[in-house]
């Protein structure tokens, strides 16, 4: 026996939840579970989803930054994820993120990109961006106040103000530096400023004992020189963010917004939970904490072999996977499905992996496109392109990977997100975007495939 | 990372095994080599976002710091080990956020072990309280003996008064009641497995409260698996060990852990596999086990060690024999402990109660319980215990149910004492839709 379903989904990062709810979404009878080890990179992102913020130039320098992502797609070269899939399905993609974030997101009337602040003063070109950073957008001419925490040191807010006004912003900044109340450790977690204020837990200051929110906003209100609108690092509020977002616009008479922070982030972390709503709300099967650790193959009798590790050599279109193996703490648990979408992630996501020797991907032994000799991985020009930044699987339109012959490894097989290759989303910021497009078409065409 | 940064690259592990050499930390920590886990940390700090303790409490360092950082500074110098490591609850929820396999929880358990060794004094109230806690089995027989007095002392106010005052326990709890018949002894009684089956055999790790406070989840479990067809062995056993790990009692974990490999090694021997109806308990043999221990067949016995539903799920085909059952209107909240979530099995009840006509159940959530054992019942980690847990109680209180359901023990105590809700096992809800009412027939048989 194993665990059946009719599409498998490998990873529960951003590509995989998205796979996975697409192939729940297309068909009606179709059974879909994820499985995914350890936790995704949405924690350490920023929530925000970025299509193409820089495009790759032939002088191996970023172009940029875009004002309107779509004008850039029809120029990327072949081999990127988004050639691949098309731009109209990156547009669908889009549409299906923005039905499942409904009002959580914002960014969807309009193909340019938004210019969001960011921690450091920068401004980040991005398609979609939570609501909670909405009211601090640089292209609004509203004056800001930047308020950072004593015990937060990731954000200097006089330091992000004087970078945004010196980037040009049309809006003057200016940064306050509070004790935020309530916390005294100065390497306090995130989910603890983030908790105290969803529970408006009651802290002690000079004033005597308050609510967190409102010890929040008194303390603010001090430094308040008639702005219109405040912003604070990422740490408004988990669960119950929107209400503490209006509690302190309330007490404070301006708009409030969020900067998001570097990792851990806590806008990735409400992004997750979202998305893991919205599988729980589809139907979808999501078993967690435990990895995928091998395959099977259908033999022509179609009953499973111990294929594992040996279909590198003989892949083509007619070979399938029968069984995936997933590791519970030392037990082997075969789960089988008609359709695979691996999205088990980049170097960092541990979808692909790299020995001193040879670039791999660890499951399916896919192929890797990478040169031989390991010094041309990476350039020596840190800000320059790296090779290594692009290192993952190169897939056919249908995002099937392909071998070193360029024939499908498996007939279904699907690949998508950071475990592709062809794109480095770090110098692109199309992480978000890329994940999403081509999560929604793995997943949608797996999905179909079921259905025939 | 919101800017042209990117991401650190990673440290493959693996990649460098065969250059370090090992350098030895905690020192009880015999075979113990932690240093390519701790050289895999690039401080993304996830591990802490996942923290229950470190949510609710400012002063708590987070498993970060309790693991890698803290490896590193004893590696330098000749720093003890901070005492903040007897805040954490040992809900393993960092092990799994960590995507660097980083071994968090590895990590905690030996350098609670070192701390509790090198540091606590054994006469102090904390150590005695702790040891009490975590030798819970220990008390236990003597209370089975007398169950019905020990129930009557164990409600008693000045009981629960000098087990906050001298023990540190606090009396805002009510001990958990011991039943009249342990399952042990309804076992004897009852003549021991009605099923004798050469191919089909399971040896049954009840645990301690089971066994001596909730038998009707072991003879749930026996039903529903002679259901199938299974001889069910029920070895003799110790306390796993899951209290003694998260109050740093290796010693005592040790020599329960040495029992029970010994016993279900020789169950494997016969041709049993291992189910276990406790979260934490499967958790214990299939993973902190080998993590920390070396007796011969640890490994075994770890590998052939199940839950009692999943195994079920994959030996048969347990949701079709679901379908088509029914049960009267059940409607369920359920909290997944953190133990099953790091097992990859919080979806599973869900999913197989979908199955039973007339039964609903309502996932409240990841949020943590809050008690971890026995970390909720020290007076001065309450407080913490049902900060942690309000988010659950909340959600169980939104949810369209009237009771609760959950695999863990303790959670079920923590549940029940944040909500008033009666709380039932899986497993339990299994043998009423595919036995019956079990009890009334046994005792026709037994009569008849
Ligand atoms: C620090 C950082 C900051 C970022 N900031 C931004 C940003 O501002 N904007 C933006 O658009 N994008 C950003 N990104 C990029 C974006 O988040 C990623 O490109 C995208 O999330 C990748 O998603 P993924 O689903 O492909 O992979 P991941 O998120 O890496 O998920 C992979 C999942 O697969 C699981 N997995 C791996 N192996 C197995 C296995 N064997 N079995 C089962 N499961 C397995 C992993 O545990 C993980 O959960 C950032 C990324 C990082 C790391
Ligand atoms: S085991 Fe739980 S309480 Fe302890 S550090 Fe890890 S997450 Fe925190
Ligand atoms: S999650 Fe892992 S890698 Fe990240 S800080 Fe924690 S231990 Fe280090």
């Amino acid at each position: 026996m194993a665990i059946e379903d009719d599409v498998l989904v490998i990873g529960g990062g951003l590509a995989g939840a998205t796979a996975a709810l697409a192939a729940a979404d297309a068909g009606r009878d179709v059974r879909v579970r994820l499985v995914t080890y350890k936790q995704s990179t949405l924690r350490h992102a920023s929530g925000l989803i970025d299509v193409l913020g820089y495009a790759p130039a032939s002088d191996g320098k970023a172009e940029g930054p875009l004002v309107d992502p779509f004008d850039a797609l029809a120029d990327l070269p072949e081999g990127h994820p988004y050639e691949r899939v098309g731009s109209e399905a990156v547009r669908e993609a889009l549409a299906f993120f923005d039905d499942i974030a409904g009002d959580a997101y914002a960014g969807d009337h309009t193909d340019r990109n938004a210019l969001v602040p960011t921690h450091r003063g920068t401004v980040k070109p991005t398609a979609r961006y939570p609501v909670s950073t909405a009211e601090g957008l640089a292209s609004d001419d509203r004056d800001a106040l930047l308020v950072g925490f004593e015990t937060l040191p990731d954000f200097e807010a006089p330091l992000a103000a004087a970078h945004l006004e010196a980037a040009g912003a049309p809006f003057s900044a200016r940064g306050v530096t509070i004790p935020f109340p309530g916390i005294v450790r100065d390497d306090a977690k995130v989910t603890r400023y983030a908790h105290l204020l969803d529970r408006d837990e009651t802290v002690t200051t000079g004033a005597g004992e308050t609510g967190a929110r409102e010890a929040l906003a008194t303390t603010v209100r001090q430094h308040l020189e008639g702005e219109p609108r405040v912003g604070f690092p990422a740490v408004l509020g988990d669960e119950r963010a929107a209400e503490v977002r209006t509690a302190l616009a309330d007490a404070l008479g301006a708009d409030v917004f969020e900067v998001p922070m570097g990792p851990p982030s806590l806008p990735g972390i409400r992004l997750e939970d979202l998305l893991y709503g919205a599988l729980e709300d589809a139907g979808v099967r999501v078993t967690s904490g435990v990895p995928v650790v091998d395959y099977e193959m259908a033999d022509a009798a179609g009953a499973g072999s111990a294929g594992a590790g040996t279909a590198a050599d003989g892949g083509g279109v007619g070979d399938r996977i029968d069984r995936v193996v997933v590791d519970r703490n030392g037990t082997e648990i075969p789960h089988r499905a008609d359709q695979y979408v691996l999205a088990t992630g980049g170097l960092v996501g541990k979808g692909v992996r790299s020995e001193r020797e040879r670039v791999f991907e660890p499951i399916f032994d896919c192929h890797v496109p990478h040169a031989e000799d390991r010094y041309d991985w990476f350039v020596d020009d840190v800000f320059g392109e790296q090779p290594y930044a692009r290192f993952g699987l190169a897939p056919d339109r249908e995002l099937r990977p392909l071998d070193a012959r360029d024939e499908p490894e498996f007939a279904n097989l699907r690949a998508a997100g950071a475990v592709l290759g062809g794109y480095d989303f770090a110098a692109e910021k199309s992480g978000g975007g890329v994940s999403l497009a081509t999560g929604y078409v793995a997943g949608r065409r797996a999905a179909e495939e079921v259905d025939e | 990372m919101s800017d042209a940064e990117r991401p650190t690259d990673d440290h493959v592990p693996g990649a460098e095994d065969e250059e370090f050499e090992p350098v030895r930390v905690f020192p009880e920590a015999e075979e113990m080599d932690l240093r390519p886990g701790a050289d895999n940390c690039y401080k993304c700090s996830t591990c802490d976002t996942n923290c229950p303790v470190a949510e609710v409490d400012d002063e708590f360092p987070g498993p970060k710091f309790q693991g890698p950082e803290q490896w590193r500074l004893k590696r330098q110098n000749d720093h003890d080990i901070d005492d903040s490591v007897m805040k954490c609850s040992n809900c393993m929820r960092c092990d799994s956020a960590c995507p660097s396999e980083v071994p968090l929880s590895q990590m905690h358990n030996t350098a609670r072990g070192e701390y509790v060794e090198e540091n606590m004094d054994k006469r102090s109230r904390e150590y005695v309280r702790n040891r009490i806690l975590a030798n819970y089995r220990r008390l236990a027989p003597l209370a089975a003996a007398f169950p019905r007095t020990a129930n009557f002392v164990m409600g008693l106010s000045v009981t629960k008064w000098i087990g906050e005052k001298v023990l540190g326990i606090t009396s805002e709890r009510d001990f958990p009641e011991f039943a009249t018949e342990t399952f042990r002894e309804w076992w004897t009684e009852r003549g021991g497995a009605k099923i004798e089956n050469p191919n089909k055999r399971v040896a049954y790790f009840h645990g301690c409260y089971a066994n001596y406070n909730t038998p009707e989840v072991a003879k749930a479990l026996v039903r529903v698996y002679e259901h199938f067809g299974y001889e069910v062995m029920v070895p003799d056993q110790d306390c796993s060990g899951t209290p003694m790990f998260a109050n740093g009692m290796l010693e005592d974990a040790r020599r329960a852990a040495e029992t029970n490999v010994e016993e279900l090694a020789a169950a494997i021997e016969d041709g049993a596999d291992v189910v276990a109806s406790c979260s934490s308990c499967s958790m214990s043999l299939r993973q902190e086990y080998p993590e920390l221990f070396d007796f011969e067949d640890t490994e075994d016995v770890a590998a052939n060690t199940w839950d009692a539903v999943e195994y079920l799920r994959v030996h048969e085909d347990l949701e079709a024999e679901l379908e088509g059952t029914s049960l009267a209107g059940e409607s369920f909240a359920y909290h997944a402990p953190c133990h099953s979530r790091n097992q990859g099995l919080d979806g599973q009840t869900i999913e197989l109660m979908d199955a039973i006509d007339g039964v609903e159940a309502h996932d409240v959530g990841d949020s943590c319980s809050g008690i971890s054992g026995t970390y909720g019942w020290k007076a001065e980690k309450y407080e913490t215990s049902m900060k942690i847990g309000e988010e659950m109680f909340e959600h169980m209180a939104a949810a369209d149910a009237e009771r609760g359901l959950t695999e863990c023990p303790t959670c079920s105590m923590q549940m029940e004492h944040g909500t008033g809700y009666e709380i039932t096992h899986t497993l339990e809800v299994l043998e009423a839709a595919l036995v019956g009412d079990a009890d009334a027939t046994e005792r026709r048989q037994g009569a008849g």
